[in-house]
């Protein structure tokens, strides 16, 4: 056996290389001005993702340490949504770190470019370590984040709770990880497929060694998505972190869990994926868990009083609409996911960054807080009612498009393949509870409009906030009327589909 | 380069609406104008457009005006599509008119005023696009679009119970959309080459096997009769209209319930002629259930606007059973009337049960009584109004209801059409009670001694009503010419 040195290439690593030195500039920034940066320290983290972006797209394509680093079309269009949410987190964290976290605010913003860091890598990795090691550099800085703080018994108690969640999930992910790699003798992803599938043919079936592994993957990432039965650690975790950490958490980290399972599932184990490889079938358990996500999350958000408790509940019903696009195994399937996980950053991380507002202001997240807001702050409750619109899948907005997309894709799915005709029901299902969905994010509407006393509270945002929200109406109202450019750039997500 | 005149139509209100939530809060006469100028474009644009298909394009039954298709999202095949066909047209009209009529009679509006305004305008958007869209995508955002003002105007100036309503309204039209989406979706894929278009479908679809037509055309139907409503689908509209501003309810009875006929007529019925001929029947007694049920709540009610409302779920009762007997001119082309008296005497109706309620504050007939003595003008309007509802010759309403009635009856099962007609008797006593109990008979001096008589804008809403009705009843010949090659080229389409 010749040993043979992978090729490697710098050049294709430079974003994620400079956005890990930014986050220690930005740390020492703040130590040396002896903790007196201000908010400049938060406008240096924006500065920092800008410039990650450019680098980025000036990065292109290509591949460095054999499949370790592998920047796809893929990789590349969710470092793009990465990169969004941690600049729409950031910004909306100014009224916060003025107030509450005064004093570390390097730590804070450093430690949401090393989550960041981490998702790029997670995104552009073809191999199943590497892959591991970014999700656990994602997660490892959020649970700090999480807890941030650390005098509120609640901040404290979900960084724990995410804490003990978030390592169990990640050794299951690694204990099904290591089955793989003991079925296919390798940790490159592409040539595991070609492995499993060999010995599985040799074998005639696979049987429940292949089983193993599966439940294993699904419930480790089904931790990470929230997806139930997964998912009970999802409200407590939000409704205890900093709103802009709970945002972060929903678009960024559910995004990095997205590609974690695009990669490991739909690309590795595609052909797994139908009733005829039973019982190694993900494809059906995987539709039990988005159904059971759409259903739970959906009817648990309507019980809601607090806001951050609704739009985690809201979120986990999200993931199960993205898990619907994800088991569309054609040309539609992941552009889907990646246009659905597109435009939901921008609703998501705009209502967020209002509830960051108001809960600044008023210092509660209680829905009952947004009465008469229509009439004290016009603009905020007139924004938090489109991404609420947008997140219910009301046309014009973004989120219609990406729920239509969605659900095309699974019923073309149905379509070209006679077995997976439970797809359908699963459309169904999915229709039939965005008619839940649309009552909570109806009731923010008339808590906010339909009252006829004006609020005490006239919100005063700072500046960033401010450029968030509008960020955000923009991408809501921008592709939803015209979608076109976000679905030719996520249509190369499914060009492994294409053959 | 021809003006895309059906863009504007439905644009001019966006424009109005912008326009509108330019001008600070404060300037409530500049806010009411705006909206009342801009309203009034499209509605003068609607009449032209009218009269140019009238004078050039009636004897065709192609689409006249046509814009694209354009792409708008080629990766789905999502089109920028619109024209307007003979039954399009008439709806367009009406809609223009209704939407200005209902904009002035909106200037009693105190509170949160450019709000109001500026959703009234995206209202008029959203059913101006229905009525012109040919690519379902774009059909189905305009149906939507509705759906955001509607909520908002019913829950903040509605009445006592108005979220509720409001909530009932928005998730109850939601749950009929989400059937006709899956059914966009069926018939997209079946396509080959894949589309969105309504015109290459109308071709495509008849071709698809009985159970998809089926599946397709319940779900179609589901998503219409909500909207329409047709019994038992109907149990939003009497909470919606009961707590909607004035105005609000004359969009709903007069432009909104027509969308779902509309819907049936463009859609429905001539995409799945094998599906409406299994089920056409049971239409037919959907249709039946619908006139008699809603004439006998109505003969119960209390409350004039709940009566009203009823009485539209039994008016548009005679609208299904014309539609269920699609292989008749006279029946369609009733249908077709009765969509446009209806709109015209029950949003009058509304507007004046509006005016009664402004002054007296109250809708209940029981508290009312020889009101004709005093506001002689109003209870004039109000009796020609109920005259016209229940169908007196010389008014719009006979007209209508005597060709469904010959359509249907060639048609259909003879027994069925017979306890149609008991509808009309019943339609009588309803709005014959109403007229006794609130103008004749004794007048309490006491407490209604104080009600002023109906007022300058207030006449300007209700009068060109007035005189449309009379016109579609002693003169309907030429709504009859603008629509007839249309509804014969439909029901060729029915008949394949």
């Amino acid at each position: 056996m010749n040993l043979q040195l992978p090729e490697y290439s710098l050049q294709v690593m430079s974003p994620e290389i400079f956005l890990f030195v930014w986050a220690l500039l930005v740390i020492t920034f703040d130590l040396i001005t002896k903790r007196k940066s201000g908010t400049a320290v938060g406008y240096m983290t924006m500065l920092g993702l800008a410039l990650t972006g450019a680098f980025l797209f000036q990065a292109g394509y290509g591949r460095g340490f054999g499949m370790m680093f592998f920047n796809d079309p893929m990789a590349i269009f969710f470092k793009v949504i990465f990169l969004g949410a941690a600049f729409m987190a950031v910004g909306s964290t100014f009224g916060i770190t003025e107030k509450r976290i005064v004093n570390h605010r390097g730590e804070f913003y450093g430690l949401i470019l090393m989550s960041t860091v981490g998702m790029m890598f997670l995104a552009s990795s073809q191999e199943l370590l590497s892959l591991y090691i970014g999700l656990e550099l994602t997660t490892i800085p959020l649970y700090v984040l999480v807890s941030f703080f650390k005098d509120d018994k609640k901040s404290v108690e979900s960084g724990i709770k995410y804490l003990i969640v978030g390592a169990l999930s990640s050794a299951l992910l690694i204990y099904g990880i290591s089955f793989l790699y003991g079925l296919s003798g390798t940790t490159e992803i592409n040539q595991m497929t070609i492995n499993i599938a060999i010995t599985h043919i040799q074998n005639e079936t696979l049987g429940v060694a292949l089983l193993m592994p599966i439940m294993l993957l699904l419930a480790g990432i089904g931790f990470k998505l929230a997806l139930p039965p997964f998912h009970q650690w999802a409200p407590d975790v939000y409704e205890g972190a900093p709103t802009p950490i709970a945002a972060f958490l929903s678009v960024g980290s559910k995004a990095a869990g997205i590609v974690a399972f695009s990669k490991i599932m739909v690309m590795g184990l595609e052909v797994f994926h139908s009733p005829v490889m039973a019982p190694n079938d993900w494809g059906m358990m995987v539709a039990l868990m988005a159904a059971g996500a759409m259903v739970w999350g959906n009817i648990a958000a309507i019980r809601q009083t607090n806001i951050k408790r609704m739009l985690a509940f809201s979120s986990i019903a999200q993931a199960g609409y993205i898990m619907v696009g994800m088991l569309a195994m054609n040309e539609y399937g992941q552009s889907s996911v990646g246009f659905y996980m597109f435009v939901y950053m921008f609703a998501n991380m705009g209502a967020f960054a209002i509830v960051t507002i108001v809960e600044d202001q008023t210092g509660s997240c209680e829905i009952s807080t947004f009465s008469g807001l229509s009439k004290s702050s016009p603009f905020f409750s007139a924004a938090m009612a489109i991404f609420m619109l947008s997140l219910a899948g009301i046309p014009p907005l973004a989120g219609f498009f990406a729920k239509y997309y969605v659900f095309a894709a699974a019923i073309a799915h149905a379509g070209q393949n006679n077995t997976t005709g439970w797809l359908y029901w699963l459309v169904g299902i999915g229709l039939l509870t965005t008619v839940f969905a649309l009552y909570y994010y109806a009731n923010i509407i008339k808590v906010s409009y339909f009252g006829k006393e004006a609020s005490p509270f006239k919100l005063k945002a700072p500046l960033p906030a401010v450029i968030i929200i509008v960020i955000g109406l923009l991408g809501v109202f921008g592709f939803g009327l015209y979608p076109e450019p976000i679905i030719d750039f996520a249509s190369n997500l499914s060009d492994y589909f294409k053959r | 380069m021809q003006i895309p005149i059906l863009s504007w139509l439905v644009f001019v209100p966006l424009i109005g609406m912008v326009a509108v939530m330019l001008i600070p809060k404060e300037r409530v006469s500049a806010i009411r104008w705006t909206a009342t100028i801009f309203s009034g474009i499209a509605m003068i644009l609607s009449f032209w457009l009218t009269w140019e298909y009238f004078v050039n394009y009636s004897d065709t039954a192609a689409m006249a005006f046509v814009e694209g298709p354009y792409d708008w999202i080629p990766t789905l095949h999502v089109e920028y599509f619109l024209g307007c066909d003979g039954i399009s047209v008439p709806l367009l009209a009406l809609t223009g008119l209704l939407s200005l009529i209902s904009i002035i009679a909106s200037f009693g509006i105190k509170e949160r005023v450019k709000e109001y305004f500026a959703f009234f305008l995206l209202l008029e958007v959203g059913m101006m696009g229905v009525f012109v869209a040919l690519d379902f995508f774009l059909f189905y955002v305009f149906w939507e679009i509705m759906l955001v003002p509607m909520y908002f105007l019913i829950g903040i100036w509605g009445g006592p119970r108005k979220e509720y309503a409001a909530i009932k309204f928005f998730l109850y039209t939601l749950f009929g959309s989400i059937f006709m989406l899956v059914s966009i979706l069926i018939l997209y894929f079946n396509a080959e080459p894949h589309t969105l278009n309504m015109m290459t479908l109308m071709q495509t679809a008849p071709g698809m096997t009985h159970t998809l037509q089926m599946v397709c055309f319940i779900f179609f139907f589901i998503a219409f009769a909500i909207k329409v409503p047709v019994w038992p689908f109907h149990t939003w509209l009497p909470d919606a209209h009961v707590e909607a501003p004035t105005a609000v309810s004359v969009i709903l009875a007069g432009v909104l319930l027509k969308m779902g006929t509309y819907g049936m007529l463009r859609i429905s019925w001539p995409m799945f002629p094998d599906a409406l001929r299994s089920l056409s029947f049971w239409i037919a007694v959907l249709g039946v259930i619908a006139i008699i049920y809603g004439a006998l709540v109505s003969l119960a009610q209390k409350d004039m606007k709940k009566l009203v409302a009823y009485s539209s779920v039994s008016h548009m009762g005679y609208c299904m059973l014309a539609l269920a007997a699609f292989s008749s001119t006279q029946a369609i082309a009733g249908c077709m009337f009765q969509m446009i008296s209806h709109g015209l005497i029950t949003g009058a109706l509304f507007l004046l049960v509006g005016v009664l309620y402004d002054r007296a504050h109250t809708r209940e007939i029981a508290v009312f009584g020889g009101l004709g003595s005093k506001l002689p003008i109003y209870t004039g309007l109000m009796v020609f109004f109920s005259m016209a509802s229940l169908g007196l010759p010389g008014m719009s309403g006979f007209i209508s209801e005597f060709m469904i009635f010959v359509g249907a009856f060639g048609a259909l099962n003879k027994t069925l059409v017979g306890i149609a007609i008991l509808g009309v008797v019943l339609g009588a006593a309803y709005m014959l009670r109403l007229v006794q109990n609130v103008f004749l008979g004794d007048f309490n001096l006491e407490r209604w001694g104080g009600l002023t008589e109906i007022n300058g804008r207030e006449l300007v809403t209700v009068v060109p009503l007035v005189i449309l009705t009379l016109y579609l009843g002693i003169y309907p010949k030429q709504l009859n010419m603008l629509m007839s090659a249309t509804i014969e080229n439909m029901i060729n389409l029915m008949a394949r």
